[in-house]
Parts: C-alpha cells; sequence; structure tokens
C-alpha cells in the first residue's frame, strides 16, 4: 500500500467524505432541527451535544481531522479538473463540476461558520439559540446559510453517490442510475430538515 | 442533405492550424466544392489538392492522421464542430456550416490537426494490456472462455485508442497524470480472459499507482464519447471494485496475488 499513496489518499478522501463528516453532517442538521421545536428544546439539545463525555477528542477525530483532510485534499482534486460542461453538457459531467463547486462554497461557509460559533465558543461566547437567531436576523447572513447549507447537503449527497462507484459498489449502469435517484432523495430530505432549522431562527 | 449544402454547392471549413509542436495556432478558412455522400477526410484531402483558402492564398496543404477510413483504426480523431470523432465516419452532410475542425489539443499536437496518441500506447504497455503466453515449450491449450463472456468481452476490444474519451475526460489534462478511460477498460478486457486474469493483480498495481484509477472524478464524458459505445464507466466501476478488494488483500492478505 505504501507504494500507492495516491490511491490511499483519493479513497480515504471519498470515504472521510462519508464517514465520518457525512454522518456529522446529517447529526448536526438533526439537532439543527430541534429550533423547529422552540428555544429550549434546541438549547438543550446542544447543550446535551456539548457535554457529551470527550468531547474534544471527539471534536478532533470525528469532525476536524477528516474535515481538514477532506477540504484540503478536495480542494487540490477541485483545482486539478479542467471543467469542460460548455462542451459536454451531460448530466453527470454536470454534477461532477457542480460537486467541485460547492465543495468550494461549503469549505467557504464551513470556516466561516466554525469562525463564528465553534471558535467564539472557544473564545467564550455562548453558542446558543439566541446566537443564532441575531446571525441569520442579517439577510445577507441568511442568504449565506441557505447556499451553505444547500452546497453542503448536495456535496454530500452528490457525494455519496461519487463513493458508491469509487469504491465499486454501484458497478452497473442501472445501479448507478437508481443510486442517483436515492441521492436525489437524500439531498431533497436534507435540504427540507437544513431549511427548516435555518427558517426557525428567523 | 442540408438545404445549405445544396443550395451554395460549396462547403465552408474553418481549420485550426499550427505549423510545429511550439508555435501558435491560427484560423485559416476553406471553401470546398459540394459532392454527395463527402466526409471530412474527403474534403480535407480536396483541399490538400489545391490548398488555397477563402481570401484566395494559396496556403501549405492541411496535416491529419489517417489510415484505416472505416472507424476502426482511431488514427483520424480531431474535434468536428466542438466535438471529438473520427474525420472518416463525419459526414458532411449531417455537419452544421462552417465545420470547424481543431485538433485534440489534450495531446501534444504535431501539427495542424494531427496529434501525438503515444501517451496512450505508453499506457497500453503500462497496465500490460496483453496476455503472456510466450514460453520455451508449448504450454498447451489454455483454460476455456464462457460465451456469454466472450460476447461483453468483445465489446471492449472494440476500443481502438482514438483518443476521444481522454480527449472529453476533464481529469485528463496538463495539470494531472490521469491515465484515462481507454487504457482502464483494457485492464478489464484482459482481467477477463481466463489466460490473462493469471496476470490480473500485476494489472491492477498498475492502475493502483499514481495518475492511476483513483484519479476519475465520474464525469462520465467518457462513455458518452466514446465511439464504439464501450461500457466505460462500468469498466471504471468495476476496477474500482477490483482494486478496492486488490487494496485490501496486499493490505490484510499473505497470498500476493
Amino acid at each position: 500500500m505504501a507504494g500507492n499513496r495516491e490511491f490511499f489518499n483519493r479513497k480515504l478522501h471519498s470515504l472521510l467524505g462519508v464517514i465520518p463528516v457525512g454522518v456529522f453532517l446529517i447529526q448536526h442538521l438533526v439537532v439543527n432541527h430541534f429550533a423547529t421545536r422552540g428555544e429550549e428544546a434546541f438549547n438543550s439539545a446542544s447543550h446535551f451535544m456539548e457535554s457529551l463525555p470527550f468531547r474534544y477528542f471527539l471534536e478532533i477525530f470525528i469532525i476536524f481531522l477528516p474535515l481538514l483532510y477532506h477540504a484540503i485534499y478536495g480542494l487540490y482534486i477541485a483545482f486539478t479538473a479542467k471543467n469542460n460542461t460548455t462542451k459536454y453538457g451531460y448530466f453527470r459531467n454536470w454534477m461532477f463540476y457542480l460537486q467541485r463547486i460547492t465543495g468550494v462554497v461549503t469549505l467557504i461557509f464551513v470556516v466561516w461558520h466554525v469562525w463564528e460559533t465553534r471558535i467564539a465558543a472557544a473564545l467564550g461566547a455562548d453558542v446558543n439559540y439566541q446566537m443564532m437567531a441575531d446571525i441569520l436576523a442579517n439577510p445577507f447572513m441568511l442568504v449565506f446559510y441557505i447556499v451553505g447549507v444547500l452546497s453542503a447537503i448536495f456535496h454530500f449527497a452528490n457525494g455519496l453517490w461519487s463513493f458508491m462507484v469509487s469504491w465499486g459498489i454501484t458497478v452497473s449502469p442501472r445501479s448507478q442510475v437508481i443510486s442517483t435517484y436515492v441521492t436525489l432523495g437524500v439531498f431533497v430530505a436534507l435540504s427540507i430538515v437544513g431549511i427548516r432549522a435555518i427558517f426557525a431562527f428567523v | 442533405m442540408s438545404e445549405a449544402a445544396v443550395k451554395s454547392k460549396t462547403v465552408l471549413f474553418s481549420v485550426t492550424r499550427q505549423d510545429s509542436p511550439d508555435s501558435a495556432p491560427y484560423q485559416e478558412e476553406f471553401e470546398v466544392e459540394y459532392r454527395p455522400n463527402m466526409n471530412v477526410i474527403s474534403a480535407l484531402m480536396e483541399i490538400r489538392r489545391n490548398p488555397v483558402n477563402t481570401k484566395g492564398e494559396h496556403t501549405t496543404p492541411i496535416n491529419w492522421d489517417m489510415n484505416c477510413l472505416e472507424e476502426v483504426c482511431g488514427a483520424c480523431s480531431m474535434i468536428i464542430n466542438g466535438k471529438p470523432r473520427q474525420s472518416c465516419t463525419a459526414l458532411i452532410d449531417q455537419l452544421e456550416q462552417p465545420i470547424r475542425l481543431e485538433p485534440m489539443r489534450t495531446f501534444p499536437v504535431v501539427r495542424d490537426l494531427q496529434v501525438d496518441r503515444s501517451r496512450m500506447f505508453d499506457s497500453l504497455k503500462k497496465v500490460k494490456a496483453w496476455i503472456p503466453i510466450d514460453g520455451t515449450y508449448d504450454l498447451g491449450p489454455g483454460p476455456r472462455m464462457p460465451e456469454k463472456k466472450r460476447q461483453w468481452a468483445y465489446e471492449l476490444s472494440k476500443c481502438m485508442t482514438c483518443g476521444v474519451c481522454l480527449e472529453a475526460c476533464p481529469n485528463v489534462n496538463s495539470k494531472s497524470d490521469f491515465i484515462g478511460p481507454a487504457p482502464v477498460s483494457q485492464v478489464r478486457l484482459f482481467n477477463s480472459h481466463p489466460t490473462g486474469e493469471m496476470n490480473k493483480a500485476e494489472r491492477l498495481e498498475e492502475l493502483m499507482g499514481d495518475g492511476g484509477l483513483a484519479n476519475c472524478g465520474n464525469s462520465q464524458n467518457c462513455v458518452q464519447s466514446c465511439p464504439k459505445g464501450i461500457p466505460l464507466t462500468t469498466s471504471i466501476a468495476a476496477l474500482n471494485r477490483d482494486t478496492t478488494l486488490q487494496s485490501f488483500k496486499n493490505f490484510f492478505g499473505s497470498d500476493r496475488v
């Protein structure tokens, strides 16, 4: 395996996008959804997450390190592509292009979001319902959050599709078509969860 | 037959030309008298007979590659009206005018429309796209191949190394050393052969090296563009599975087969 560094890096990149980063994304969106049940429900849910044992260990190894690897290697992948959707306007080629665009948008959003919430928390701010309500009261930030969340969900759903191809799970054209529909469903379902949560703060 | 071609009785070409591998490309237009059943190559031959551009200037004949003239050799690939394809089967009647001809720039341009596809042949050597049967004595008959398998393997054998799939792939470019779809599919062809299967791991190892299969970004342009309709993305996904299993074998297993 040592001789196949690139092979290992690519496969790892694909895997980390789903486990743990994708799983974390779903968990995060689900916890956010508590906001639809009111301020108190959201605060107690986020407090529960905050007070999980081994919090720093979990954050570093389940979230930050995999995310950092996926982001940095992903940028390298995105910028080695020469996108050609104008010449080849096929559905999958557009998905390929959108995967790269949403990856970069998601990275910008996540960096800002981590700065605004997690780093702010480390510096003493209280991360709670009120904080999000204050952020989302700004219409620009509201749009930024909607775009960021939808980008992240698209990137995850479409990434799930290509994960299944890259690991050799969906080989036949038919299985790839079906998984396109399934991951489209994942995108729609998670988008509803994500958008509902955002508007619960507004 | 398009009406414009019949009325004007001429065919207009806009050709991207380049005098040497390092010189700057330029456009030149040519007008050729229309003949029924004309294809791009017969038109290029017509221009070669009398290399005068639309400005009336005498110029050098256009350089291009060709060989079989029946879409089995892959040599005459070029970009015709924005799409890479073989010029021998590009019928004038089915093309919008002016017909734009460009070289496939994914490959080094030798001159005009002629490109150097050496990298593809090097890739075939790299992935050992053959079946080693030579020995110092008669090895006897090999294992038989099931007819069903032969049928789909035959589809893979139609690859003519034309370069269209590499041209269409967004991950094959000067910034990346991705081997491209064609040689990947050839690995599947030779790995599916009952005798070729004996060297399966060697070919997979090559695909797992730098610039190998893992560089595929699943844009699936290759399968849409292949003039032979080869199921390239199925080959890619099948080999994704094979290389994944091979990597597990290499790491966890003990026998290096």
